[in-house]
């Protein structure tokens, strides 16, 4: 386990929705190539970056989360500020590209 | 900067991993960029890959890759996981950058960044794209559950994605333009058989439908032109690749869809030192293996151009 956390549908309130710093939440699946992919990146992002916590919510295991969302596609990175998606990212891309897109947050 | 290498390998898949393993066995050290997001290519985003010769039982595709790779590091081979964004590919010296701005030199590059997916190319279909709009059906099939979706293409990929839809799906109609697929009879049977699977022959594809997700796809029919709307909630889009070229655009001669063009039957590319392989070349067989086959041949004529320009 790296600089990424691990959320689920009992903690996803806590970890996430009412968070005082921006979260990153990566939607994955063990049978998704692209998200195999991006998982090294998000963990260099996290390590690197204080201003956003990065966060990883199995979609296989906590499906009602995932649906809650509309998620229909994966990777899908939403990030939450005060409860709310301001911010989300459909598709596994290159780090400087995702940091281009969470400059915001960082 | 660093020194200057023998071998670069650009791109990964069966093509590149396979050029390494061959290019790191003939003691060339090769150093090859597999991608940030791309890496492994195309069989990344498959599930069973049932004709690749010696997997009786056949083998997943990523799990094919991770094998091919390790081999390759195995016997030295140097792996970075980054793309290429640019490269100079004239002149002795080849000279590549990564996404990081770090510059690479080599005498002799191999090409294989093999292809990308096609798209509709229909007003709606990027903007839905991800909220019903998909391109790798292992990756999404799980959010389609019991509903209705079609999967549009004819060729074995279409049909793979179809078969492997329907262990999620209701229905799963296969949208294609002809009145005949050209993917392989063992595909074709195979769906056929599936009852979750329909044909909507000799139709085109004018739009996706929907406002913040996927409600249905706008048809019509290539005969009569009369339209229709297929009430489905997702859209798997398989109808072929567009060759990875962008980056050698100029430099290196392609053909009019992209395709690197190769010198009669070898992997040699107009540029001395610059070899291609892969989807990256190969517009006709499109194969696991024959990407393989090519990346080999690229590692070899690799090594015989190294040699002889000592």
């Amino acid at each position: 386990m790296g600089a990424t956390k691990i959320v689920t549908e009992a903690s996803f309130a806590d970890d996430v929705l009412t968070s005082d710093k921006p979260v990153l939440v990566d939607f994955w699946a063990e049978w998704c190539g692209p998200c195999k992919m991006i998982a090294p990146i998000l963990e260099e992002i996290a390590s690197q970056n204080e201003g956003l916590t990065i966060v990883k919510l199995n979609v296989d295991e906590n499906p009602a989360i995932a649906a809650s969302y509309g998620i229909t596609s994966i990777p899908t990175m939403n990030v939450f500020q005060g409860g709310q998606v301001v911010k989300s990212i459909i598709g596994a891309k290159p780090k400087a590209a995702l940091l281009a897109d969470l400059a915001p947050y960082l | 900067m660093s020194d200057i290498r023998n071998l670069i390998i650009i791109g990964s898949g069966p093509a590149g991993y396979t050029a390494a393993v061959y290019a790191a066995r003939a003691q060339l050290a090769p150093l090859l960029f597999e991608g940030s997001v791309t890496a492994g290519g195309a069989l990344m985003n498959t599930t069973e890959v049932e004709n690749f010769p010696g997997f009786t039982d056949g083998i997943m595709g990523p799990e094919l890759m991770e094998n091919m790779r390790a081999q390759a590091v195995r016997f030295g081979a140097e792996i970075i996981t980054d793309d290429v964004v640019t490269a100079e590919l004239s002149g002795d010296i080849k000279t590549v950058t990564d996404g990081e701005g770090r510059v690479h030199q080599a005498k002799a590059v191999i090409l294989a960044m093999g292809s990308s997916y096609k798209e509709l190319g229909v007003p709606n279909e990027k903007r839905l794209s991800g909220h019903g709009v998909s391109w790798c059906a292992t990756c999404d099939g799980f959010f389609f559950r019991d509903q209705d979706i079609a999967v549009v293409g004819g060729g074995d990929s279409a049909l793979e994605e179809a078969t492997f839809l329907t262990r999620f799906a209701k229905s799963v109609t296969l949208v294609h333009r002809r009145d005949e697929l050209r993917a392989s009879k063992i595909m074709q049977d195979r769906a056929f058989e599936n009852e979750k699977i329909s044909v909507a022959w000799n139709t085109l594809v004018d739009d996706v439908v929907g406002d913040a997700k996927v409600s249905g796809l706008a048809v019509r029919d290539a005969k009569d032109g009369t339209t229709r709307e297929l009430a489905v909630t997702g859209v798997f889009v398989a109808i072929g690749h567009d060759p990875r070229s962008e980056l050698v655009k100029g430099q290196i001669d392609l053909d009019d869809e992209g395709y690197v063009l190769t010198l009669n039957g070898t992997t040699e590319t107009n540029l001395p030192g610059v070899f291609a392989c892969g989807d990256l070349v190969d517009h006709r067989y499109r194969q696991a293996i024959t990407a393989a086959g090519s990346g080999c041949s690229a590692a070899l004529d690799a090594e015989r151009w190294l040699a002889a320009s000592e």
